[in-house]
């Protein structure tokens, strides 16, 4: 009994354990419905290459929400940074001056964002809708509304160290992804810089009682959002080696679908980092699982919706039990998501 | 590197530590404090001290002038006319602020805007001033070390199951009151400002807060408690300082006036205060 409890603790004081048990549920779902698909690597391959800039966005606008504003102008970056990398390589021939002025540009977009939004006391959500048509809308006008397409990108360092396949299989944009994540999770839960944007997102008056710059700590947490949302952007634009005017344009609901999925509370003052890296892995995989599981093709979209809020639901449900700690069991027995997954089997 | 080094560390605030050998009788004066808000006059010609480890009840109806005082001596507002004395230095009006306060070891603890609710008592306990390595990342195990001494040394709190790790939302009214408390102490402010710590608690809370008080007392500190609700303060109060119409009414020590005297007098000035208006 001592060592259940001794267990049970130790699961307790995970981050996020909640939503790592939905997507371990998730998958041995997909294994049984598609197991084709989902017993064999390519899948996963394939997750791995395609999900890593929702990630790294995942991961800053997990800072952002923890700050208690939000940043929806990241599909603009991605299409702005994108034409800057593609633009700049194709004149100059280096894709590392590139890369520098991307996330140089990203960080610039993001700190305007940052000073609209605690200068001029606009809330986010209208500032970042505001810039991500402006920044969209420049794209467009720039580019003349072409692609550029850049194959030649593949020959470069730059393109390996960042999306080549390691050991001829793994990309190399997941491991950096990763990184960033984990950067990220010591970044919000050990550091000085994290603490503050906690506290913000918490309550703004108390952080400003207690000595806290609640306007440049913002400001520094839209800028790094922007930043992050150029290195997403070249990574997307190295794999495809192809810079195209709405490239970034469908990642907004899936990104903060992942954030949210992660168990990131809205209201601010609280950020699961780890979450949001599973919730993205969940939000990645599940329109090929539902696919490969052979419903209809017109049940695909209705279905990963259903999967979603099922997600968010039964996070919820099993993140109370940590809280007030016993009956965690009894709680996922009787969940109504997991309930329904027994039935459908 | 032992705990008690780290605390010392982490206290560097100027003219900062209790036993140190003193020059002055007040730790604060206020002399000839007027307030104009526009053409409104909040305060006329205040003269205002604490004493070393003195408790004062900073007493009166609201929108007497009480909040403004006090605004003025935490350094959030800056008064139009007067002389401000901390530890018998003169401080000039212009510059000071809220910063300044703390650098000259004047904590605030306000009723709700204390302490961060979603996050643990460790994180809040040291807020503004952590425990970094040169990259700024915190020590955390020193933090919550630091922490749980404060918890069962300073303020007192055993064994009702709050840790270091709970967090805020967990604690009751009073509770929170004494982890703010306990976090002024600590870093060493001589001057402790309660701003109404007791609205919305429950007998029972109250009277956990006023043991927190005592402990301010008893560790050497001094202490101003505003409260318009006397009967709660009367206990732990030294002194008395009746505000009213901006001004400093009356002034009492405890031993000069009974709880039911003191109780009349500003009843008093509340009715005079109903038939002018």
């Amino acid at each position: 009994m001592e060592r259940v409890k001794k267990l049970q603790r130790f699961f307790n004081s995970l981050e996020s354990l909640p939503i790592i048990l939905v997507f371990a549920i998730i998958l041995i779902a997909f294994m049984r419905t598609a197991p084709g698909v989902f017993t064999r690597p390519r899948i996963y391959m394939s997750i791995l290459s395609t999900a890593p800039p929702l990630l790294v966005l995942g991961a800053g606008l997990t800072l952002v929400i923890t700050s208690g504003e939000i940043d929806l102008s990241f599909p603009s970056v991605i299409a702005f940074c994108g034409m800057v990398f593609a633009n700049l390589y194709k004149m100059t021939g280096s894709p590392l001056l590139g890369f520098l002025a991307a996330i140089a540009v990203g960080a610039f977009i993001g700190y305007v964002n940052g000073m609209i939004t605690t200068r001029l006391n606009i809330p986010s959500i209208m500032t970042t809708v505001g810039t991500n048509f402006f920044w969209g809308g420049l794209t467009v006008l720039l580019a003349g509304g072409l692609s550029l397409n850049i194959p030649e990108v593949r020959e470069y360092f730059l393109h390996t160290l960042f999306t080549g396949r390691i050991g001829g299989i793994l990309p190399a944009q997941a491991v950096w992804a990763v990184g960033v994540t984990i950067f990220i999770w010591f970044l919000l839960n050990r550091h000085v810089f994290g603490e503050h944007i906690l506290f913000i997102g918490d309550n703004m008056n108390v952080a400003r009682v207690m000595g806290v710059n609640v306007e440049d700590t913002k400001v520094a947490v839209f800028t790094f959002m922007g930043l992050l949302g150029g290195f997403a952007s070249v990574l997307l634009t190295l794999e495809m080696a192809n810079f195209w005017t709405t490239q970034g344009s469908g990642f907004l609901l899936p990104v903060v679908a992942a954030v949210f999925i992660g168990g990131t509370s809205i209201s601010g003052g609280e950020g699961r980092v780890i979450g949001t890296l599973f919730g993205t892995f969940i939000v990645g995989s599940l329109e090929a699982g539902v696919v490969a599981s052979g419903i209809g093709g017109y049940w695909t979209r209705l279905t990963t919706g259903l999967i979603m809020l099922g997600s968010i639901a039964l996070n919820v449900a099993l993140d109370k039990t940590r809280v007030t700690s016993g009956g965690f069991a009894e709680k996922l027995r009787t969940s109504v998501f997991v309930k329904g997954i027994q039935k459908n089997e | 590197m032992s705990t008690l080094e780290i605390i010392r560390k982490n206290n560097t605030k100027k003219g900062g530590g209790v036993m140190e050998n003193r020059k002055y009788t007040n730790v604060l004066e206020m002399h000839n404090i007027e307030m104009y808000f526009g053409k409104v006059q909040a305060l006329r010609k205040v003269n205002f001290h604490v004493g070393v480890n003195e408790i004062v009840g900073l007493v009166g109806d609201n929108g007497a002038g009480k909040s403004t005082l006090v605004k003025i001596l935490t350094g959030v507002i800056t008064p139009t006319r007067g002389e401000l004395f901390i530890r018998g230095e003169k401080i000039p009006l212009r510059n000071y602020s809220v910063k300044k306060a703390h650098h000259y070891g004047i904590e605030t603890v306000y009723q709700d805007k204390s302490l961060g609710e979603k996050q643990v008592l460790w994180r809040n306990f040291f807020l503004g001033r952590q425990i970094t390595n040169r990259f700024g990342f915190i020590k955390i195990n020193e933090e919550k070390e630091i922490a749980r001494k404060i918890m069962h040394e300073t303020i007192g709190f055993r064994g009702v199951g709050i840790t270091v790790d709970s967090t805020v939302s967990k604690l009751s009214g009073g509770e929170r009151q004494g982890v703010a408390i306990g976090r002024a102490m600590h870093f060493d402010a001589d001057l402790i400002v309660l701003d109404e710590p007791t609205v919305a608690l429950s007998l029972k809370e109250v009277q956990k807060v006023l043991n927190f008080v005592r402990r301010i007392k008893e560790s050497g500190r001094a202490c101003v408690y505003i409260s318009h609700t006397i009967s709660h303060v009367y206990d732990i109060c030294d002194r008395f300082v009746i505000i009213d119409r901006g001004e400093v009414a009356r002034e009492f020590l405890k031993q000069n006036i009974s709880l039911k005297e003191l109780d009349e007098c500003m009843l008093n000035f509340a009715n005079a205060r109903r038939e002018v208006e």
